[in-house]
């Protein structure tokens, strides 16, 4: 590395070619491979979402028949949970910044970090094969004995599915080794930043939960070769079976989506309140504690399969659990806003809209946990809403505050200010009018899943199309001042808000193996009570040094 | 890659870590949680047979007879003696050994063939008598509701099984071209450690295996 402080070049920038990307162990050029390959697949699962909702703004045929429905809905599904949201947080911008944030050079093991790159587009080309090969529609759940039965191409979809587990699995394994060895001198648990106790909590689940996934996926795929009789109830198997190691991955997986963002929200709720932040220990244990409820809960899906009473009664007793580690994290995030000097930029609204949707989803989560509720909720769009509400209410809001709120330290660049905050308000109406108004739908009895429905839903329906056209444009606004911001020639500086936290000692982008000199740690990640920081943007604008002001 | 420390460093220290004592650490604990996502993975198999030999006792018990103990016996054998083989190799790389080293691991990797072998008997014979999973079962002697899912269940445990002990040899022969050429000393043996603990795992699932499957009833 070069100590010569007159050309520091970036990590973008050095080492030059595309073998030196398609080869690099650099976890940054990783990360935004990741990057890449997610927003192509939020690309692909988002416009296959609009074409359903303009297929239901009425009840008759719109734009393809039922069996082209059942496949579109079913690739939505499995495209969005398995090769966008999953890897979205951790393994896109994790990796970028885990290693940034505490100090390390790179994660533990950098050439299985890119075989994981790799693994993740191997299993994402079997899922696009699905595709092209007549798609799959079972629903991204691949219930037995349906799954088990159907004559589309479950086989190649699940077989994708069981190779991305590996990517997840060697990412948790990573990033859980990254934290527990490589943190730089003087960085204690409980100075790491809140996001890594996100990442790490996320990890535990990612490398206890998925195993089990892979093994019912070989088991489905052994199931429609062999017809081994273990999930098919005509050969003597039990398809409930397959709901219970389903449900025992794809639950906790929930917690993969969200743990992350939590992170990421701690992050951008501390920044940009520029205030210490409140009650740092119960947010970080709260993690932990949500990853730990998260493996106790999965008998929630299965309400009404058939399970015994006493086990639904007692899966429904525990799932309010979830509420504790969440509620104290939200009041924390809460507290921690309350006279804090606010300054309202693109990731802070994303961040405040993540509280808002996530409260309205974590509370119907509750609802749907109550099981005399859920007998009559079940399979109605009550549920897509709800999860709607906080994998992209919450995940997608979080993943969006990160997005904006590290973009300059990712590429040096700062977008448009203005249209990220126009964006972000048809994102949030756009958002609600697509899903608050499934609530209402499934209050009403509105099954999820139907390709027609009575005319009496159909104002619903038709307003509910009209949202996810509104929150399309969003997304397309916002790829475009995305893209435009890497022509903005003003460079912006190593710390353009403000932050405490350890990416934003080095330069913007970083160089190629982090940092210049190995770091000390000086300060904890939030001691805005102590450090006085202003960032460059706000320099940039003349506007008053915030902190100084409060302390 | 590690060009930038290169001198003052063993040359088997990545460049992002600081002392070999850290490498070494991250290692370590990176196989551990790996052997803790297989025993996860074969966690859902053991879930199910506890299921099915739950839900039809009978089956299973009249099922278990068909198979070999002696033989399952005699496997049980050669894997344990072949984690003794994997330790001394360690071991005798610690005391910088490396014909002994070369020598044990070969040993360990034969015992391995022998497992196979063995299993090769056991799955033809089975094939031959058509006691195999599902839909391809065809076997009229052993009474009870749904003999085949016992099959099933056997054959996915000792496939899921067979298929490490493969990656066992792999890995195995993988670690004696290494010593061959050298790479390893008393100071460096990572690479040997983790493999055997790795071996530790195959050998220990099918101390699970062998009385769940073989001795039952």
């Amino acid at each position: 590395m070069s100590h010569d402080s007159t050309a520091v070049l970036s990590y973008l920038k050095e080492p030059k070619g595309l073998k030196s990307w398609l080869l690099t162990v650099d976890h940054k050029r990783i990360g935004i491979m990741y990057l890449t390959a997610i927003m192509f697949f939020f690309f692909v699962g988002g416009a296959l979402a609009v074409v359903l909702r303009t297929e239901l703004f009425r009840p008759e045929r719109i734009l393809m028949d039922a069996d082209t429905y059942n496949q579109f809905f079913t690739l939505h599904g499995a495209i969005m949970i398995f090769l966008f949201i999953i890897p979205s947080i951790p393994a896109a911008l994790g990796n970028f910044l885990l290693p940034l944030m505490i100090g390390a050079k790179d994660v533990a093991f950098p050439r299985l970090n890119l075989a994981s790159w790799y693994v993740y587009v191997f299993g994402a080309l079997f899922c696009l094969y699905s595709i092209v090969s007549g798609g799959v529609d079972t629903g991204w759940t691949f219930y037995a004995p349906y799954s088990t039965t159907t004559s589309t191409s479950v086989i190649s979809m699940t077989l994708g599915v069981f190779i991305l587990g590996f990517s997840s699995i060697f990412t948790g394994l990573n990033f859980i080794v990254t934290i527990h060895k490589l943190r730089m001198p003087g960085m204690t648990w409980f100075k790491m930043p809140l996001m890594v106790w996100g990442l790490y909590a996320t990890a535990i689940i990612q490398v206890l939960a998925t195993p089990v996934l892979a093994i019912t996926l070989v088991l489905l795929i052994m199931e429609r070769v062999l017809g081994i009789g273990i999930f098919d109830p005509a050969m003597g198997g039990d398809p409930v079976l397959f709901q219970h190691f389903f449900w025992f991955y794809s639950h906790p997986a929930v917690y993969i989506m969200i743990l992350p963002g939590m992170g990421i929200i701690s992050e951008v709720i501390a920044t940009f309140s520029h205030r210490k932040i409140f009650g740092y220990r119960p947010i970080a244990y709260s993690s932990l504690g949500i990853a730990f409820v998260s493996f106790l809960v999965w008998g929630h899906h299965m309400f009404t399969s058939g399970q015994s009473e006493i086990a639904a009664m007692i899966f429904s007793f525990l799932t309010f659990f979830v509420g504790i580690p969440s509620g104290i994290k939200v009041f924390n995030w809460v507290a921690t806003l309350y006279k804090g000097s606010v300054s309202l930029e693109t990731p802070m609204i994303y961040a405040l809209m993540f509280l808002f949707l996530f409260m309205i989803g974590g509370f119907t989560g509750i609802m749907l946990g109550a099981l005399a509720l859920d007998v009559h909720l079940h399979d109605t769009y009550f549920v897509v809403a709800h999860f709607h509400y906080v994998m992209m209410g919450g995940t997608v809001m979080a993943f969006l505050a990160g997005l904006h709120y590290w973009w300059p330290k990712m590429f040096g660049k700062m977008y448009s200010e203005a249209w990220a905050k126009i964006v972000a308000i048809i994102v949030f109406v756009g958002f609600n009018m697509t899903f608050f108004t499934q609530f209402i739908l499934g209050a009403k009895g509105m099954p999820r899943r139907y390709y027609t429905y009575l005319d009496q839903y159909q104002p619903l329906h038709g307003f509910s199309s009209v949202g996810a056209w509104v929150l399309g444009l969003g997304f397309l606004i916002m790829a475009i001042y995305l893209i435009a911001s890497f022509f903005n020639k003003r460079p912006v500086g190593a710390n353009p808000w403000g932050g405490l936290t350890y990416e934003w000692e080095t330069s913007s982008p970083p160089p190629q193996h982090n940092f210049l000199t190995d770091p000390v740690l000086a300060h904890g990640p939030y001691d805005y009570d102590k450090v006085s920081v202003v960032g460059e943007y706000y320099r940039s604008r003349g506007d008053k040094p915030t902190v100084a002001e409060k302390v | 890659m590690s060009s930038t420390h290169a001198g003052s460093h063993p040359k088997y220290l990545q460049h992002h870590f600081g002392t070999a004592v850290q490498q070494e650490e991250s290692s370590k604990l990176g196989m551990w949680v790996f052997l803790l996502t297989e025993v996860l993975f074969f966690g859902g198999l053991f879930c199910a047979y506890a299921v099915f030999n739950a839900w039809y006792p009978e089956t299973f018990v009249n099922a278990h007879k068909s198979l070999s103990w002696q033989l399952g016996a005699v496997n049980t054998i050669v894997l344990i003696t072949s984690s003794v083989t994997i330790a001394l190799a360690i071991r005798s790389m610690q005391l910088g050994r490396k014909k002994a080293t070369f020598r044990l691991l070969l040993a360990t990797v034969l015992l391995a063939a022998v497992f196979l072998v063995v299993k090769y008997f056991e799955y033809s014979h089975k094939i031959h008598l058509g006691q195999l999973p599902g839909n391809l079962y065809t076997y009229t002697g052993i009474e009870g509701t749904n003999p085949h899912i016992f099959f099933s269940v056997y054959f996915m445990l000792t496939g899921l099984h067979g298929v490490h002990v493969v990656a066992g040899i792999i890995a195995i022969s993988w670690m004696m071209y290494r010593v061959s050429r050298d790479e390893f000393s008393a100071e460096y043996y990572t690479p040997i450690e983790l493999t055997g603990l790795y071996w530790h795992l195959v050998d220990l699932v099918w101390i699970f295996l062998f009385p769940m499957l073989y001795l039952i009833g």
